[in-house]
């Protein structure tokens, strides 16, 4: 009897593996041939994207209730470049806690929700990150009649943070390490952090940087506050998708490449056109003028030309809608082009 | 004989009314009557002097005198020289004001939601003016019209030329309308069976409906909503899934339906026993003793506590928020964080608007509850 049992149940996990490795073959063949969610997206007529919402730059809605924002564009570039149409985008609110599930339930197909790349992320819960659009991490902001010009110059500055966040342990971390000590005043909100910082119970307010530009707007005097320039965490903000289609992922991952390529190129929404006819051999190849790049993600080869037409390159996406263009006007810092200093990269379409 | 004697002493009309003494008349005795009776009410109404001489004028200032009334972008909301501390931002508010109502309703459709307002305002107006005309179409109009010409028009009915809109779309107090509409619509009747259930002599369904009930209410809103949008996705594929929206509403029907089988229950405990052996006795089936003899006697004194978990539930729509819908206050939440209006103010201001918005709707129920009782007692003091 027990025999007979033990017997069933090694049939059973041979079924499974079995199913599952006829499974794998088909999705890797399927996968070569065409990307499931890009074929779901087509026929949907329709892109879904899960959005923050109530993000100050990167997603929400204006008053009118259209979307904007630099997380929202780049959706709207996915969109352009597979219907050629930047508007066929279905945005998706969603907070911290179900972002997650809404992208691995298939209710989103890409999430660009100003979402951290961690290995924990990566590796357990069945989703990849694309490509980094966006390099955050915490700062701080001080008064300037304090005449502080770097943070290592806080030695006993008493800090206004959020508690129970991961910036509270950073704040903590940074100071021990730089032997620098700290009077940290915690508040549960970030409002009430705020609030405190601009009644000056605190000499310094720390936050993601991100934030930290929408949090100024909202004291009395932003002009009198300024941000210093040491970021004291890593915080890489990327779209991510449901593991497991790798076409639809590259899809993803080089729209982003190719809107920071364009920038390196200097192309832009207005000279696209104009560019059409340039000799330079990486315009051609980005533009679709030479090559197939993008029939072989499943799109048109014009296909990067579209998403500059449409959306323009990274740098106009970002002055646009957080940096000097927009009330925040977040300095591009750590995502400026490596040409200037910064961390984006394109890499080469060929 | 000193009686008959006495009697020709006796006055045929009443004397003349003499005036209240001085102190007692007008609106000094009034302040002496309901003011300053005792050396406690004199405490009592000092305190309360000096906390509207404090609490009010600054409000007023904030809220009104130096509010910010026009404006097209936070500059209007600043602080100036002429006004260091300024009032509220209501500029604010007035430009993010259709969002606060459609939320992301397509702007070309938004008609479709005006119409929506009215045909519900129509129906309330029927249903709750109780002299109206027909109130018996009314009920019809109500219960079987009114949804099916909210859904076609705020849903979309393509037969009809009306273009479909994802309820992904829906915001603001066309949300919160929604939700708690369908929660309170759905939770009398509902909660009524449920009442009428558990106190069943079936012993089967008094077995479910004590489960449900207590498995219900023993389960936060949150957790219920959670469930219904987050998990189900997980075991159904997204096809077959309903709507997010339509999730939710089930979840808060049901969650409401809870609480009001056990006020309803409360309300036919209250009904003594001779009520139902007097029906009995008449012959009344059982849905016939309840409809014509239990239930009117017990939704009367049940009232307050109906009404008192219809605001809770008008209330309680705003957690729907963390299933991702946008309901009213999360538009404010979302629309404070614009850059363009950022400022000290803007926060204050936009809670302050929901908290107005809440009022007047929860002030309302309870106000007209409040007549409607008015209304039953006097039946019942006669």
């Amino acid at each position: 009897m027990l025999k007979g049992q033990i017997m069933m149940n090694i049939m059973k996990r041979l079924a499974t593996a079995f199913a599952v490795a006829i499974a794998l073959c088909l999705g890797a063949q399927a996968a070569f041939a065409q990307s499931a969610t890009l074929k779901a997206v087509q026929d949907r007529g329709v892109l879904n994207c899960g959005a923050n919402g109530q993000l100050a730059g990167f997603g929400m809605p204006d008053p009118q209730g259209n979307w904007t924002g630099f997380d929202v564009d780049f959706c709207r570039a996915i969109a352009a470049a597979i219907f050629n149409d930047p508007t066929k985008v279905k945005f998706v609110p969603l907070i911290a806690a179900n972002r997650f599930t809404a992208l691995q339930s298939g209710e989103v197909d890409v999430l660009s929700r100003n979402t951290t790349w961690t290995m924990e992320r990566d590796t357990t819960l069945g989703i990849d990150f694309a490509a980094v659009n966006f390099y955050d991490g915490q700062g701080f902001m001080v008064r300037k009649a304090l005449k502080v010009n770097s943070a290592l110059e806080l030695n006993d500055a008493s800090v206004c943070v959020q508690q129970g966040t991961t910036t509270e342990l950073n704040l903590a971390d940074y100071f021990r390490q730089n032997h620098m000590s700290l009077k940290s005043v915690t508040f549960a909100t970030i409002d009430e952090a705020i609030k405190a910082y601009d009644s000056s119970r605190c000499d310094s307010f720390t936050t993601d940087s991100s934030g930290l530009y929408a949090s100024r707007l909202q004291l009395a005097d932003p002009n009198a506050n300024i941000v210093l320039p040491e970021i004291i965490s890593k915080e890489p903000l990327s779209p991510a998708v449901r593991q497991g289609d790798d076409t639809w992922e590259d899809i993803v991952r080089w729209t982003h490449y190719a809107m920071v390529d364009a920038e390196e190129l200097g192309v832009n929404q207005h000279n696209v056109d104009d560019m059409l006819k340039s000799d330079a051999p990486d315009i051609r190849r980005l533009l679709g003028v030479e090559g197939q790049f993008g029939v072989s993600l499943g799109l048109t080869k014009d296909w990067a030309y579209r998403i500059i037409k449409e959306v323009g390159n990274y740098g106009e996406s970002f002055e646009r809608n957080v940096g000097q263009g927009s009330p925040l006007k977040i300095a591009r810092g750590l995502n400026a082009l490596w040409t200037k200093g910064g961390l984006q990269y394109g890499l080469p379409i060929r | 004989m000193a009686a008959t004697a006495e009697r020709n002493y006796l006055r045929t009309a009443p004397a003349e009314r003499l005036p209240s003494p001085a102190e007692r008349a007008g609106m000094f005795g009034w302040l002496r009557e309901n003011l300053f009776s005792s050396r406690g009410d004199i405490a009592l109404t000092l305190i309360c002097i000096l906390f509207i001489v404090w609490a009010v004028p600054p409000l007023l200032r904030f809220f009104l005198l130096d509010a910010a009334w026009s404006g097209n972008d936070r500059e209007a909301c600043l602080a100036s020289p002429q006004l260091p501390e300024p009032g509220a931002c209501w500029a604010f508010v007035r430009v993010w004001f259709s969002y606060f109502v459609y939320g992301f309703y397509p702007l070309f459709e938004r008609w479709r939601v005006d119409l929506f307002f009215v045909a519900l305002a129509v129906g309330i107006g029927w249903l709750a003016w109780l002299s109206a005309p027909r109130r018996d179409l009314g009920a019809v109009y109500f219960f079987i019209v009114l949804p099916a010409l909210s859904c076609a028009l705020l849903s979309g009915a393509p037969r009809l030329g009306l273009i479909d809109i994802p309820t992904a779309l829906w915001g603001g107090v066309l949300v919160t309308i929604v939700v708690a509409t369908v929660g309170i619509v759905a939770s009398l009747p509902l909660g009524i069976l449920l009442a009428l259930a558990r106190r069943s002599e079936l012993p089967v369904v008094k077995f479910i409906a004590v489960t449900f009930i207590e498995f219900v209410r023993g389960v936060p809103l949150i957790t219920v909503l959670f469930m219904a949008s987050v998990m189900l996705p997980l075991f159904v594929p997204e096809r077959l899934s309903p709507d997010k929206l339509l999730r939710a509403l089930i979840g808060v029907a049901l969650f409401a339906s809870a609480y009001m089988a056990e006020v309803v229950r409360g309300g036919l405990a209250a009904i003594p026993r001779g009520q139902y052996e007097a029906a009995q006795a008449l012959g009344l089936p059982y849905w016939r003793m309840m409809a014509l003899v239990i239930l009117p006697q017990a939704l009367r004194v049940t009232l307050p506590n109906i009404v008192n978990t219809f605001i809770g539930l008008f209330k309680d729509t705003t957690l729907v928020f963390i299933v991702g819908i946008f309901d009213f206050l999360r538009t404010i939440e979302a629309a404070r964080a614009d850059p363009r209006w950022a400022t000290p103010v803007t926060s204050v201001t936009g809670y302050a608007f929901a908290a107005l918005f809440y009022f007047i709707c929860c002030y309302g129920m309870s106000r007209y509850a409040r007549n409607v009782e008015t209304r039953l007692a006097r039946a019942h003091r006669r």
